[in-house]
């Protein structure tokens, strides 16, 4: 957008002229903004953790968290997760070096790597679910699979922006705009990995410990 | 295919209901009529309904503010009657689970569709202009925020004349509110509308507080802004925190409704009490998110007609982020009798009294701003004066509270519900109130009636001890809250005091409509010339009465406090610069009330069941919102001849009222 | 210009060196408690401490090298609001925990 605007010559006095009145940075505030968002999504997490860490013991009828948790599924679902947030990282040297072909290549890896963990996530709640270990069965499954669930529906948000993102930067480029989101992206991408670590060492560690 | 939803649904054998859709249909019938006789349909698309326009957003947020206190009111005139019948040997009009929708729909509307519209939109009116800056961060969002929350408007609207609302008590307590014992679709409805328009609260956080922080003024420093941008701030850092508590707590029990899980069931390892701790964890800092601005526009409003420098800026902004800090550390206060314990209670006995002390500080800086000023009794003294009074009382019986062991008297009796009216009613209402007569002319041009003001200020404070102090010696006595029949008649006489004082605040309202009414037939009488009608001290007051769509054509250099009078005392206020640019504006869109459209049919679909439809609500939202990062064309240039033509206007209109330089 | 917006925004970027590193610090701070639980060699109250350590530890790592957060970004702003937010996280939390503590022994144990 920003890039646009430079080429017309009016725009250019008033975009000088803007300067030295106070150039309000619109992709800095829009960062800016998303991170004071992720502060909100923190406690929207913390509080299913609050609640997860209540009701874990109220296991009903139903299985216990050490019945039913596999560590090493888990540990490749955590290695999946942070191969993907390193790949993006490396997609964003690739956004300032301005190298198109290799930003894509790293995005399309951090997709496969995202969905990855996401189906191994899908394939680990069809099988509770089909064993008769539910959301439904208890009030530690729900909390389990609601604060592992809500994970997964934010990993699989952040999978569908790097879709849209990908097609906005093949249509549009590498631009003002599209630079803020895949800011703004890696932000989100990099908390989800933070969250997910929480979530193993209170979850699944914890619960498996006697 | 339509889920649960049939005919049966509308309450075809209430009368009271159906008459009250009736008359909202043909209210909306005669708006419909008269945008089409006048031929304004494009006009309200155009200028308002698609505006990403803060002083518009504002104006709307508060015009359906006001639309909800006449609803949310007429709640509580019914309970008022009724209980004044039911305690006289009378079974009274209301069945029980009637009046139990009215309690519930009372307090949410009160709170959620009245309260809370009522400031976001004043914050939208005011705060960009007091900070010196053009618009919000992210102008979409602020569109998008007015939206979703007019959705859960609608929302509540349409429960009362398709199926039904909670019967739960506004915060929809489990079990009760479980699929078990509330099976119906009322809290399905309580749920989606303050999902929905709890989403645009969280939006609006995140927008201020980031204008706030970034936007300011060439100069202003933090210690410089206006205290209502000081309240506004702490107001909205509340809301990105507490928000989320809301909406995950609420998802819990829609999860427990929708998919069977056990959060808050009675068996299979439900925890009923972790939804009472998590639904007041946010709700305490609720309190303080609407009680914060109004602190704010007290201190603008005592400075304002007072002539006179804010006693003890800094120690209000200390004592406001103070409250911040500490409102988040007393929420166990609201259920102490639930069975935690002494120490427990203690604790949080103890922190409910210090978080007094700063509001404490807060009353003496206005008295003290007061002492030695030059009062001018005008409407929005007027309500301050009586928030001073009314409100010190009601602080005081929440301090009563704070000890545990008179709130095991207390607690859910008629004086409970005393304390919490006489703190919102004589903080928030009345500061609110008195935030609408104060920058009324700002946004319209003209300034309201002062007697009907005044009449409906008398109105409302007398209304208000009528109706709540005979609560107070009613709950002493033992009375219980939500009580709709079988009342012992002991209590009748003060029920029937407590009628008649809501009939006073009724009067009081209709005093606001007329005074709306008389002081829009006399507008060209009551134009704001200068854009300073009452010699304002912030910057608000230094652009015309309404300020032009760009707020700034230059934005201000700000070296104090106060920036405004500063100009005015120094000679550099009313004047014209030398030169304009042109001026970088977002340009309107139409993606905000569309993507608020289809949360409406979502959220409609879920509380019937109607899956399909569900889904094609969320997929509607979802790609339109999409399709809106497509779009590249989202803002423009004013040229320099507009913001010239604009800018001459002002200057002329301030000529004709004989002001020079300023003073 | 892009460039310098992303810039501009304060956030700061890294480099190659720094997600790699990064990346190695968070293997091994996640292959660790993995191995202390899946091969316990320690009582419970110690493996507990350890791995809410190590994820602290493996938390850090990661705000600094992958989410480039310093005292620095937007004037300050950013680790405040992040401070607050984990201060007020510990506040519901541990809160939480400490008041259903009590409401369940007081009102659900027979």
């Amino acid at each position: 957008m920003a890039a646009e605007i430079l080429h017309h010559p009016a725009a250019q006095a008033a975009h000088a002229e803007h300067h030295t009145e106070h150039h309000h940075d619109a992709g800095g505030n829009a960062i800016f903004g998303f991170w004071i968002y992720l502060m909100n999504d923190c406690i929207l997490f913390a509080t299913l953790f609050a609640t997860y860490a209540v009701l874990a013991g109220n296991i009903a009828d139903g299985p216990s968290a050490k019945e039913i948790f596999e560590l090493p599924y888990v540990l490749v679902e955590t290695f999946l997760l942070l191969f993907s947030s390193v790949t993006y990282g490396f997609a964003m040297l690739a956004f300032y070096k301005q190298q198109k072909q290799a930003l894509l290549g790293w995005l399309a890896i951090t997709f496969v790597f995202g969905l990855g963990f996401i189906g191994m996530e899908i394939n680990e709640f069809a099988h509770l679910i089909g064993e008769g270990f539910g959301p439904d069965r208890s009030a530690f499954l729900s909390a389990f699979f609601t604060l592992v669930g809500t994970h997964g529906l934010h990993v699989l948000s952040g999978l569908i922006w790097m879709a849209v993102l990908m097609i906005q930067l093949v249509k549009n480029g590498l631009t003002a705009k599209n630079g803020t989101r895949l800011m703004c992206l890696s932000l989100f991408w990099h908390f989800l990995d933070l969250i997910w670590i929480c979530v193993f060492t209170v979850v699944y560690l914890m619960g498996v410990l006697p | 295919m339509f889920g649960k939803l049939t005919l049966e649904a509308i309450p075809y054998h209430e009368p009271i209901i159906m008459g009250a859709v009736g008359a909202m249909i043909l209210g909306g019938l005669a708006l419909f009529a008269a945008l089409t006789y006048f031929g304004k349909w494009k006009w309200l698309w155009t200028e308002w309904l698609t505006s990403v326009d803060h002083k518009k957003i504002g104006v709307m947020y508060i015009i359906v503010a006001m639309l909800m206190l006449l609803r949310g009111f007429a709640d509580a005139i019914m309970m008022r009657m009724h209980m004044a019948a039911a305690s006289a040997g009378t079974e009274g009009f209301l069945p029980p689970h009637h009046y139990d929708q009215i309690f519930t729909a009372h307090g949410v509307i009160m709170i959620f569709f009245m309260a809370m519209p009522f400031m976001v939109g004043l914050m939208n009116i005011v705060v960009p202009l007091q900070i010196g800056a053009r618009d919000v961060a992210y102008p979409f969002l602020n569109s998008l925020s007015f939206w979703l929350f007019v959705v859960g408007v609608a929302l509540m609207n349409i429960s009362l004349g398709v199926g039904e609302f909670a019967q739960t008590g506004w915060l929809a307590y489990p079990p009760l509110s479980g699929k078990q014992f509330s099976p119906g679709v009322g809290v399905d409805y309580w749920i989606w509308s303050l999902q929905i328009s709890g989403i645009g609260t969280l939006l609006t956080g995140v927008n201020f507080f980031a204008t706030i922080l970034k936007m300011r003024a060439p100069g202003m420093k933090m210690m410089q802004m206006p205290v209502f941008t000081w309240t506004a701030l702490c107001t909205n850092v509340l809301i990105i925190i507490s928000f989320p508590i809301l909406t995950a707590t609420v998802a819990l029990l829609t999860m427990d409704r929708y998919l069977g899980t056990h959060f808050f069931t009675n068996e299979m390892g439900g925890n009923q009490m972790m939804y009472v701790n998590l639904i007041w964890a946010w709700g305490h800092p609720e309190v303080y998110i609407l009680i914060l601005p109004a602190f704010g526009i007290f201190s603008e409003v005592v400075a304002t007609f007072c002539k006179k420098r804010l006693f003890g800026y800094t120690s209000l902004v200390w004592a406001t982020a103070a409250i911040t800090i500490l409102s988040f550390i007393v929420w166990l206060h609201h259920f102490f009798t639930m069975g935690a314990g002494a120490n427990v209670n203690a604790f949080f006995g103890i922190a409910t009294m210090i978080i007094s002390i700063p509001t404490g500080v807060k009353i003496f800086n206005w008295l003290f701003t007061m002492y030695r000023g030059r009062i001018q009794f005008s409407v929005p003294i007027l309500w301050t004066l009586g928030f001073l009074v009314t409100f010190s009382i009601g602080g005081m019986t929440g301090v009563l509270l704070a000890v545990p062991g008179a709130d095991f008297v207390l607690h859910n009796s008629l004086f409970l519900i005393a304390h919490f009216h006489n703190v919102i009613i004589g903080g928030v209402v009345f500061g609110y109130l008195a935030g609408f007569n104060y920058w009324f002319p700002k946004a319209f041009g003209f300034t309201l009636n002062e007697r009907l003001g005044r009449y409906s200020f008398w109105f409302w404070i007398t209304g208000f001890f009528f109706a709540f102090v005979p609560l107070y010696i009613l709950g002493f006595m033992g009375m219980t809250r939500r009580v709709s029949n079988q009342i012992d008649p002991q209590y009748h006489l003060l029920l029937a005091i407590a009628a008649g004082g809501a009939v006073l605040i009724l009067i009081g309202i209709i005093c606001q409509l007329l005074q709306l009414a008389v002081s829009i037939r006399d507008r060209e009488k009551n134009r704001d010339l200068t854009g300073d009608p009452w010699g304002g001290r912030t910057l608000e007051w230094s652009t015309s009465s309404p300020p032009p769509f760009y707020n700034f054509a230059k934005l201000p250099e700000v070296k104090d406090r106060d920036a405004f009078w500063a100009a005015k005392e120094d000679g550099s206020a009313f004047q014209q610069p030398a030169h304009y640019a042109p001026i970088h504006m977002p340009k309107n869109t139409s993606a905000g009330i569309i993507i608020s459209a289809f949360s409406l049919v979502m959220g409609f679909a879920l509380v019937w069941h109607i899956w399909w439809l569900a889904i094609v609500g969320l997929v509607g939202m979802i790609a339109t919102y999409i399709k809106h990062t497509f779009n590249d064309d989202v803002d423009y240039y004013v040229p320099v001849e507009v913001v010239e033509r604009t800018e001459n206007e002002h200057f002329a209109a301030i000529a004709k009222a004989g002001v020079n330089h300023g003073r | 210009m892009s460039h310098s917006n992303a810039h501009r925004a304060g956030a700061g970027h890294g480099s190659t060196r720094s997600y790699v590193m990064g990346f190695i610090l968070s293997v091994i701070l996640t292959l660790i408690p993995f191995g202390l639980v899946m091969y316990p060699a320690f009582s419970s109250s110690v493996l507990l401490m350890a791995i809410i350590g190590l994820a602290l530890l493996q938390i850090l790592v990661q705000l600094g090298f992958f989410l480039h957060m310093n005292t620095k970004s937007d004037e300050g702003w950013n680790m405040l609001a992040f401070v607050f937010t984990v201060l007020i996280i510990a506040i519901l939390v541990v809160g939480s925990m400490w008041i259903m503590f009590h409401l369940n022994s007081n009102m659900m144990e027979p």
